[in-house]
């Protein structure tokens, strides 16, 4: 099993005392729900099993406080495939037309907002950039390794916004122009020389992917490290910033845990080259003769 | 109940830059959103900001460009306020360190978009605004501003004077989406909207699919008026089988579009004998649409834009997120093959009726951004002019909602002054009226004699309303209706709108609100639960929708991105005015007020806009 699960914890906060005769009413409803439910899930996928070109998606399912599903588990659906189809279609499909309570996180449809970062056939993809006739079926879709699970495919992303957040992630200088209407200038090269590192979406598929992030809570990991190479390597922050984001890079659970793997460049959707942003990032460490930890 | 000076809705580029301008007037100042900030849509645009940085432009330049495109239906203090501002805003950007694309000498770039008689384009690759939105995010990092991210705002605690003008808002109601737990967040100053987009309203849109016009529907049925709703942009260069937008800066560029026989239209059909593919968005969508429906679409459905003249090192060093976006998204290769292009719904002009300083008709409540009319883009937006809108509007509003003393507004909002009442022609009744339900009144209880005892009473309706959507197990899912909805307003309410479509599309939005009073939420969990979240949007997008259909109905002339066909020109005696439509309890109200054409120095005389 890949995927972490918490440990359940009863909820014992929900204060209000329900009297016995309501809690069996509320099961029966429940029940009659999921009766209703299962015949149209069994409606739709008869539908779509006749038809010549359905996609078969298995799909881990898993809900805290739902019977059935605080075990995880995986669900299959047959969804009917379009020309272009990704997995976060055939997902959004399975959704509309067979269970509304399956979850996911998604928004812009075109991998921008990075919310719909999943575990996709073994490996970290975002799911509205992965067209299902590059998968072998049956399509396993998962949440994202490493990661403590909330509800189906919805991992919880707060240790990797705290990571993000915890290098300085802003732009800082001494040196900015008086006037309200002065830019900065800065050479097409170094501007050239940051640009990928920008493009992250903060997805998390490169954290995900890391071996070294599962073992080490508390390394930065690759995006966070990138976040800062993105600015240690603006020349418009100065070389006294760089040093001070050179110091950060370099401690304890800093760039020296990276093992260049590889994974997280091998998974980056946007193509960042992060591997090397670290490697680079160390020998500019070297070069600055800073001690090491 | 949560507590802050100042609460913003929505974390994308306004609401971003509204907190951030809060928090430099020591306010205490919280965002709360259904997405984290890095999610929200501003990430996706592609093209630039428009700001008259070099010497041979100047602001007025750009305010006479603005004021053009938007077919004089933009309110000259508005639009004059953005162009003097963007300037200073968008090099603010640059010192907060976003990465702009860089000339030789090191200044920002900018590039020709559609409209612009000057290239002021400032531009990020074709990336803009994820730049933007990371840059902005940056800084409210560095701020420390709490955000409560994940978090669906689905009321505006506002008091029940009978007069909207007359009401106070003290705060919102939210859902914690990750717990299920409903909370009030009691605002001391002041509540700014920033909700963004509302193309879900339409089944093909460059918008993501949580821009459900959530700000816009709260505000609306807290009293406050939509204004020019019917005003939708349709971007020309979207791929057809999702909606991606193809940015602009493609045929800013030099990207050309062709029909199915080869031929470039713009020109050879005398579209626009000038600008050709540069000519507004309004202009380029319907060209492509007529191409298609006089059989020269390829497929029936759309038209070619071909950027592989414009040679492999400019394309990958202006335009390389296209080459992406084509791939993914449409499997074409744009370096070898021209890319299909379709229009699709992209921005609502219209909004929650604000003046130039992001303040509504109702005390304490601010709206800005895209979910905001001011009125800077009147009847058709600029290319580039939605990037500035939100920096320039944004600050605005968080001064102004601090307690920032602003300069007084010369766009009035509500009924005061200069206003016309207006008879609604539908064939149905409208808004919650005969059906009984129990959300029809706008305004909040009497009782309540503080701001935070009137956050509680509405916090306390709110979770009655959401368990009994919880404790109902059969009728009908959202997502039907939402579909429904969806594809009537792509059928009828498009780029060419005709008058019985557009009743269509009002019997069909009724009959949804019908259906919608059986709606039911098949997940139980509270526990992440997007069903319950997805039917919440739902009903907020039945309302945009008869919004929408509403003033494109009244307004019987053609004009900037309004296209009636029953009335195909621009009749200025009898329509230099706004459209606004009012919940009025649930009983919508029609009503006008006149577009302000004077600004700051001259007059913006309406002339044919040709291009």
């Amino acid at each position: 099993m890949s995927t972490q699960v918490p440990e359940r914890v009863e909820d014992e906060s929900s204060g209000e005392s329900v009297s016995p005769g309501k809690q069996k009413r509320d099961q029966k409803k429940l029940e009659r729900a999921e009766r209703i439910q299962e015949q149209r899930e069994a409606e739709a996928a008869e539908k779509a099993r006749s038809g010549d070109d359905t996609y078969h998606l298995k799909v881990f399912r898993y809900d805290p406080e739902v019977p059935g599903k605080q075990e995880p588990r995986f669900d299959d659906f047959y969804v009917p495939y379009k020309q272009g189809m990704t997995v976060l279609d055939a997902l959004m499909w399975a959704r509309d037309h067979y269970d509304s309570s399956l979850t996911f996180r998604h928004s812009c449809r075109q991998a921008i907002c990075g919310s719909d970062a999943l575990f996709v056939n073994g490996s970290q993809r975002l799911g509205c950039k992965t067209q299902l006739s590059a998968l072998a079926e049956p399509v396993r879709i998962e949440p994202l390794p490493h990661a403590d699970v909330v509800k189906d495919l919805v991992v919880d992303m707060e240790h990797f916004y705290d990571q993000m957040e915890a290098v300085e992630p802003y732009f800082q200088t001494n040196s900015l122009p008086d006037g309200e209407l002065d830019e900065q200038r800065q050479t097409r090269e170094n501007r050239e020389k940051v640009k990928m590192s920008t493009r992250c979406i903060w997805c998390s598929a490169c954290m995900s992917s890391c071996n070294i992030a599962a073992g080490d809570n508390e390394y930065l990991g690759p995006a966070a490290i990138n976040k800062a190479y993105r600015f240690a390597m603006d020349e418009r922050e100065g070389e006294d910033m760089k040093q001070r984001r050179l110091e950060i890079l370099e401690q304890e659970h800093g760039v020296w845990r990276c093992q260049t793997q590889f994974s997280c460049t091998e998974v980056c959707p946007k193509d960042i080259p992060l591997t090397e942003h670290i490697q680079e990032l160390k020998r500019e460490a070297i070069k600055n003769n800073l001690k090491f930890w | 109940m949560y507590e802050h000076d100042v609460i913003v809705v929505g974390a994308g580029g306004a609401g971003l830059r509204a907190a951030i301008a809060a928090h430099e007037e020591g306010a205490d100042v919280a965002i709360v959103s259904k997405l984290h900030p890095v999610r929200s849509h501003t990430g996706a645009a592609e093209g630039g900001i428009n700001a008259a940085l070099r010497e041979a432009d100047s602001w007025e330049d750009h305010a006479y460009d603005t004021m053009k495109g938007s077919d004089y239906l933009a309110d000259a203090p508005a639009a004059e306020t953005l162009c003097k501002d963007s300037p200073k805003e968008t090099i603010k950007l640059e010192h907060w360190g976003m990465a702009f694309s860089r000339d030789e000498d090191g200044r920002v770039s900018q590039r020709p978009f559609g409209g612009l008689s000057f290239p002021r384009t400032t531009y990020a690759g074709a990336e803009t605004g994820h730049q933007l939105l990371h840059t902005m995010y940056e800084q409210l990092v560095k701020r420390g501003i709490k955000v409560y991210d994940e978090w669906h705002v689905t009321q505006l605690a506002v008091t029940n004077e009978e007069k909207p003008e007359d009401r106070t808002c003290h705060g919102i109601v939210a859902y914690d989406v990750q717990s299920g737990k409903v909370e009030g967040f009691h605002a001391r100053n002041g509540v700014i909207i920033a909700t963004g987009g509302l193309g879900q309203a339409y089944d093909h849109t460059t918008n993501a699919v949580s821009n459900t016009g959530d700000g816009v529907a709260m505000a609306y049925r807290a009293g406050v008026p939509m204004e020019d709703m019917e005003f939708i942009q349709f971007h020309p260069t979207t791929l057809p089988s999702t909606g991606v937008l193809i940015s602009e800066g493609v045929r800013g560029e030099g990207g050309i579009l062709y029909n199915e026989e080869g031929e470039r239209f713009m020109f050879e059909y005398g579209y626009a004998n000038n600008a050709g593919e540069l000519a507004s968005r309004d202009v380029v969508s319907r060209a492509e649409l007529t191409e298609v429906n006089e059989g020269r679409g390829i497929e029936d459905e759309y038209v070619h834009l071909d950027m592989r003249h414009l040679g492999t090192e400019r394309i990958l060093d202006r335009l390389e997120n296209i080459l992406h976006l084509a791939e993914d998204f449409e499997g074409v290769d744009g370096l070898v093959e021209p890319m299909p292009v379709k229009p699709g719904q992209h921005y609502a002009m219209g909004g929650i009726e604000t003046d130039e300083n992001g303040e509504t008709c109702i005390t304490g409540l601010y709206a800005a951004g895209e979910c905001a009319c001011a009125s800077v883009h009147g009847g058709n937006r600029l290319g580039g002019n939605a990037l500035p809108e939100l920096i320039v509007f944004g600050k605005r509003a968080g001064h102004h909602a601090a307690g920032k003393e602003m300069d007084d507004a010369k766009i009035t909002t509500g009924k005061v002054g200069d206003y016309e009442e207006a008879e609604i022609e539908s064939p149905v009744p409208l808004g919650e009226s005969g059906l009984g339900g129990d959300v029809a009144a706008d305004g909040g209880a009497a009782a309540a004699t503080t701001g935070s005892e009137l956050v509680q009473q509405f916090v306390d309706e709110e979770r009655e309303t959401i368990e009994a959507l919880l404790e109902k197990d059969e009728g009908i899912q959202h997502a039907e209706i939402r579909e429904r909805v969806q594809k009537s307003m792509t059928q009828n309410v498009n780029v060419f709108r005709e008058e019985e479509g557009l009743k269509q599309a009002l019997r069909d939005i009724r009959e949804a609100r019908e259906l919608y009073l059986d709606v039911f939420v098949a997940d139980k969990s509270r526990t992440f639960n997007t069903d319950l979240l997805q039917t919440l949007e739902t009903r907020n997008i039945l309302d945009i929708a008869e919004g929408i259909t509403l003033g494109a109905l009244a307004r019987n002339e053609f004009r900037g991105a309004h296209w009636r066909k029953e009335y195909q020109e621009r009749r200025d005696e009898e329509w230099l005015k706004h459209t606004l439509l009012s919940w009025n309890d649930g009983e919508p109200e029609l009503w006008y007020k006149p577009v302000i054409l004077e600004g700051e120095n001259k007059t913006y005389e309406p002339k044919v806009r040709s291009y």
